[in-house]
């Protein structure tokens, strides 16, 4: 099965299970007086659940031929191995660390941080001038953010 | 109008708002230039700068000039290096590259920045004429028409916007409502689909959202496979073009900004589609001769797909003005900019916060002066940035969406949120699912359901669809716009094989 039928079966899934939360778990929860407004919160996410599963099924099913397949797309799914994977994933992986430890580590330290390993996973070497960069950089985005538009990013680690 | 124009005039001109069309148009052509970043992951990275400025005057300015610079930053790397950045400026690499192959390079430059300069004034004009008169239209629309005057935008969209393929666009749609369905409604005070999750209890985040559908994917792309950026930046001479060659492009620039205007204020056509039609009707307007050199460096060639995207970019603030209704990804995500600052696009627009209006119309005026006078000396030294080495880059624009996406909540939850979404939008972008429907779909999904709770309210019922002919009208339109294109494509299928379908 290709890769965009894969899909619309995941969200087929997506789909039944909030069409089941619609119909099924949140008419009780109304209030009495509101059972009587022609309307209620279940109505519009009833009406999407239906064409959303009428419309993954479609795909699922292939009923629409898919167009004839003219141009090589920009990225081949089926051969993803002869891309740079794995840079890719660590530097998912890398953003993932720095949403976790942005609180704790503060602001400046994870920045640099993620700056720099980023680097280094892209293939970076010169790590004299790949560190200043970053430091440079963070320093000017904190001023920027923190004194300029008056957002508070809390610079340091926890412990200080 | 005169009066309206003044106020625009009076606003646009203040230093303030000049240095944001300034900084604007700059960012934008800097950013634009970078192969694989389209205007719509800039504005995205801008929002949360062009929010915390609190003035929606100068926020959509800045975000307008943001928009101008990014296309002609894109159609400055197809020129320069056959490598667009902007899906609306591969059909300026056509006939561009092989000028700036054969040496012409600032010739071609110049073509393009006076073609862009010429469509979008020129669409500016046009938006001045049109948009008044549509919104006074506007103005006896029901919430019943606005429901589904919605669902006509987002047909519209679902059949046009993607590759083709109807029920992908469609399914991308539905899933961007679903999503908006999350969190607490406006008219009911009741958590909805949270699954217990507090931070879902406001709904997903749309700036999040906007970074995880388009900025992210492209830097992933970007990762994933090495595009060559070295180019001969460097040598960049000789801008000037004879007087032939202007009376050459002239007839060009004047058919291609109308014909690109009217395309863009369609709901899910917008640049891309303009300037690949603008390219072909040129060609088959052309003397034999002149046909011959498209394709190999023909100034009409290049004349006619950047005179058009331009156009269109600026088509595209009808619909989002005078009905509140974006018809492409960019507008929607500066729709969800203008929402955050508090002012509602729409008929009423015009009434309530004509400074804001005619503001935007001035600026873009004065945006395209600013791209034809002052980033047009500046491009051989804006060129450089497409020295900068990817190892660099990519971190840094992975470091900005997630700055965006924090600065707008300060929850680092938002951030994982951010990366989960961004993954899945990758995947839909490897499967040629369309995204931008999906998020249109995600902000006219509020808008829309209360819409339609209030028509539900008001008649008791569906009968609104009933009653009001207009209502009507509009649903049956959307319907068709949804099924026509599939049951032509099948019909055409058939055809091709020469047997009818059994079913």
């Amino acid at each position: 099965m290709a890769l965009d039928r894969w899909i619309a079966f995941i969200i087929l899934c997506v789909a039944s299970a909030y069409a089941y939360a619609a119909f099924f778990t949140m008419d009780q929860l109304l209030p009495p007086f509101m059972q009587r407004n022609p309307i209620w919160p279940s109505t519009f996410p009833k009406v999407l659940s239906v064409m959303a599963i009428l419309t993954s099924l479609v795909i699922l099913l292939g009923f629409e031929k898919p167009t004839v397949e003219d141009s090589a797309p920009e990225i081949d799914y089926r051969r993803l191995g002869d891309y740079h994977l794995f840079q890719a994933l660590a530097l998912l992986g890398l953003m993932v660390a720095y949403a976790l430890l942005l609180r704790p580590a503060g602001f400046l330290l994870s920045t640099v941080g993620f700056l720099t390993i980023g680097g280094i996973v892209l293939g970076e070497r010169k790590l004299y001038i790949l560190i200043p960069v970053a430091l440079i950089a963070t320093g000017i985005v904190w001023y920027l953010v923190e004194r300029v538009l008056g957002i508070f990013l809390s610079p340091l680690p926890f412990f200080l | 109008m005169l009066e309206g124009l003044l106020i625009g005039l009076q606003t646009a001109l203040s230093f303030q708002n000049l240095i944001m069309v300034i900084a604007g148009c700059l960012i934008g052509t800097f950013i634009g230039m970078l192969p694989g970043l389209g205007p719509m992951s800039i504005i995205a990275i801008m929002i949360p700068v062009a929010i915390s400025m609190g003035d929606p005057s100068a926020a959509l300015i800045l975000l307008a000039g943001v928009y101008y610079g990014a296309i002609f930053g894109g159609s400055t790397s197809s020129i320069l290096l056959n490598a667009p950045g902007v899906a609306g400026t591969v059909a300026s690499s056509f006939d561009g590259y092989p000028m700036a192959r054969k040496g012409q390079a600032g010739k071609a430059l110049t073509i393009a920045a006076i073609a862009s300069f010429a469509g979008g004034t020129l669409g500016a004009v046009l938006l001045m004429i049109f948009a008044p008169a549509l919104s006074s239209v506007a103005l006896l629309f029901h919430s019943a028409e606005y429901f589904a005057l919605m669902v006509v935008g987002l047909s519209a969209i679902a059949a046009f916007a993607g590759t083709g393929q109807v029920a992908k666009a469609l399914l991308m749609t539905l899933v961007g409502l679903i999503m908006a369905t999350v969190g607490e409604g406006a008219l009911f005070n009741m958590p909805r689909f949270t699954m217990g999750i507090m931070d879902l209890q406001s709904g997903f985040g749309f700036i999040t959202l906007a970074m995880a559908m388009f900025a992210l994917p492209e830097a992933l792309f970007l990762v994933l496979k090495k595009k060559e950026m070295s180019g001969d930046g460097g040598k960049i001479e000789n801008l000037r073009i004879t007087r032939k060659e202007g009376k050459a492009i002239a007839p060009v620039i004047g058919r291609q900004s109308l014909q690109g205007f009217f395309i863009g204020v369609l709901p899910g056509a917008g640049a891309t589609i303009a300037s690949f039609l603008g390219y072909a009707v040129e060609r088959n307007l052309a003397t034999k001769e002149e046909q011959a050199e498209f394709g190999k460096g023909s100034i009409k060639g290049l004349a006619a797909p950047e005179t058009a995207n331009n156009a269109a970019c600026t088509g595209s603030f009808v619909p989002l003005l005078t009905l509140g209704i974006p018809g492409s990804g960019t507008t929607a995500i500066l729709l969800g900019a203008l929402i955050a600052l508090n002012v509602t696009p729409g008929p009423r627009l015009m009434i309530d916060e004509p400074q804001v209006f005619w503001a935007v119309i001035m600026s873009m005026f004065i945006g395209n002066l600013v791209l034809l006078v002052l980033n047009l000396p500046l491009i051989p030294y804006i060129a450089k940035v497409l020295s900068i080495p990817r190892n660099y880059l990519i971190p840094f624009i992975l470091f900005f969406t997630l700055m965006g996406a924090y600065i707008g909540q300060n929850n680092a939850t938002e951030l994982l949120i951010l990366v989960g979404f961004g993954v899945c939008a990758t995947a839909l972008k490897f499967a040629d699912y369309p995204l931008a429907p999906l998020l249109i779909g995600f902000i006219l999904g509020r808008m829309m359901e209360d819409n339609f709770a209030r028509s539900m309210q008001l008649y008791d019922g569906m009968s609104f669809i009933i009653d009001r002919p207009m209502t009507l009208a509009l649903l049956v339109i959307a319907a068709l716009l949804v099924v026509l294109p599939s049951y032509r494509a099948r019909r055409a299928a058939a055809r091709a094989r020469g047997v009818s379908e059994g079913d």
